[in-house]
């Protein structure tokens, strides 16, 4: 019904037939979308490496920030600004300074591909909130799960990871997928280094045309991307509500 | 004869709050010891420190003799040699029942799969949950529950089986399996200590019980003259609180 009526003052909007031709013209949209598709192979291929090393980098700092003792208090201390820094970094500064920052230094070894730098920068943000997830479901693990680890002899890095990351990470998958939707489309902000991705693919196409219609093409796609995962994060959240609920307290 | 595990003045503080002010405990082979007193009267907090879950800040804990307390002793080590159950959450939710059970003997004593597979579902039989070897621990049952924590506990063949409160969480009418097992297990010889409410079982189960107050152990003696004829005024006062809580 709300679809209905906003369809008709839109397209009864006095802009309208402008917007259609700007916007929404089906030629341009040809035209522009084997190019575009071929630059969200290169967001796809950033996506996957990415989403893996997140989930490294994420999993490690928050084992680190977890840890207890005053022993550790140096390592805690490192994990803990590491999280403060790329999670309060705007993204785009963040791509910034490791995709023009990083090469301008011309130290052997960096690599200059924008692939990679923007990678490394979106690696380095998405690792900073991934780690305060994992941390939250660490911190979810009852306590005396870790003390009936420990007292069948199981040393601390077994326990951690026979028994309590796998009810963490179990914990926040619901969490994560959110995150890894986020993270579907930000892959889309290398485009600011220039590597050229669907983003960027279609901005080359407006400067052509001056025709804004391949930004929407690649948002759609974007969108087309982001719903399989969006309905197995719903999937999975309905699921572990079903677990909690049935689940009984000992 | 020597004991398995001799607590000697064992003394442990959380910040101010000094829990235990030197609790002396010896406890010898195939003997149960029930340990009660109020809540909060540190029964927990000594059986953390005899399974090295708490470092003491005075003390020592022997077991067979050696001085497990020692900062320079391998803690996982000493802590192979012993079987703990909570109250709560023993089991780990995401691995099977079996793969609970086989947990320890596998990655722990470096036994084979099979080998410990086969003790494994032994011992499950003898707890009469061999049929639910491939379940979840989230499918049982309380009760079941926590006769699954026992078996894991045995499945190392510790020295001691330590017992914290191991039915408190549980709803009265799954009380009573739980208690038969462990009863079971300590005609068969084992060494137990157990914090317990359960007087009636403490009466009929403990050659010793230990009554904990106020960080020492006040009273201690065959459970006849500990829970029958108590000597200690405040003895005499936990028990009558018990007694009007109808769990004697
Ligand atoms: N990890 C801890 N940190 C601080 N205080 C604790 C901790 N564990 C136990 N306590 C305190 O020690 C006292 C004894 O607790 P506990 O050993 O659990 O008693 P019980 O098992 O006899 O009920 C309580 O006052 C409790 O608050
Ligand atoms: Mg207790």
């Amino acid at each position: 019904m709300f679809a209905v009526v906003a369809y008709l003052v839109v397209t009864s909007s006095p802009g309208w037939p402008r917007v259609q031709t700007t916007f929404f013209s089906l030629e341009v949209a040809r035209d522009s979308f084997p190019s575009i598709l071929r630059g969200l192979w290169l967001n796809v291929q950033v996506l996957l490496i990415a989403a893996v090393c997140v989930v490294v980098l994420g999993l490690g700092i928050a084992a680190l920030r977890t840890l207890r003792g005053p022993a550790f208090a140096p390592l805690r201390f490192l994990a803990t600004a590491y999280v403060d820094l790329f999670r309060g970094m705007p993204l785009i500064i963040t791509l910034y300074l490791v995709g023009f920052g990083l090469p301008a230094l011309r130290l052997q070894g960096i690599p200059t591909s924008y692939f990679v730098l923007g990678t490394v920068a979106i690696v380095l943000t998405y690792s900073a909130y991934v780690a305060e997830v994992f941390r939250a479901g660490i911190e979810s693990v009852h306590p005396s799960q870790r003390a009936a680890a420990r007292s069948l002899g199981l040393t601390h890095r077994q326990m951690m990871r026979i028994v309590v990351l796998p009810q963490a990470v179990r914990n926040v998958t619901p969490a994560l997928l959110n995150d890894f939707v986020a993270l579907q489309k930000d892959v889309g902000l290398i485009s600011v280094l220039g590597a050229i991705d669907a983003v960027r693919a279609a901005q080359i196409y407006v400067g052509q045309t001056f025709n804004f219609t391949p930004y929407v093409v690649a948002g759609l796609l974007f969108v087309l991307l982001a719903v399989p995962t969006a309905r197995i994060a719903d999937a999975v959240s309905a699921r572990a509500r079903r677990r909690q609920q049935s689940g009984s307290t000992l | 004869m020597s004991a398995v595990l001799d607590v000697r003045g064992v003394v442990k503080a959380f910040g101010e709050n000094v829990v235990l002010r030197g609790v002396d405990l010896a406890v010898d082979e195939h003997r149960v010891v029930a340990l009660i007193g109020g809540s909060g009267s540190g029964k927990s907090t000594l059986l953390r420190c005899a399974s090295l879950l708490e470092v003491v800040d005075d003390g020592q804990v022997l077991l067979d003799g050696e001085d497990i307390t020692d900062p320079r002793v391998d803690a996982d080590a000493v802590r192979r040699r012993l079987g703990v159950v909570f109250q709560a959450y023993n089991l780990f939710p995401h691995l099977s029942v079996l793969d609970n059970v086989t947990l320890a003997p596998v990655r722990v004593h470096g036994r084979s799969r099979s080998e410990a597979r086969e003790e494994a579902l032994g011992l499950l039989e003898r707890i009469g949950l061999a049929d639910k070897s491939g379940e979840y621990p989230d499918r049982l049952s309380g009760g079941q529950q926590q006769r699954v924590a026992i078996a894991r506990a045995l499945a190392v063949r510790p020295r001691v089986l330590l017992l914290d409160e191991i039915t408190s969480a549980l709803d009265p009418e799954l009380v009573g399996e739980v208690l038969r097992l462990v009863r079971e297990v300590a005609e068969q010889g084992m060494t137990i200590v157990m914090a317990t409410h359960e007087m009636g079982f403490a009466k009929q189960v403990a050659d010793t019980v230990c009554f904990l107050d106020r960080g020492v152990v006040l009273e201690s003696g065959p459970p006849d003259q500990v829970l029958g004829d108590p000597v200690e005024a405040r003895t005499r006062q936990f028990l009558s609180r018990i007694i009007d809580a109808g769990r004697l």
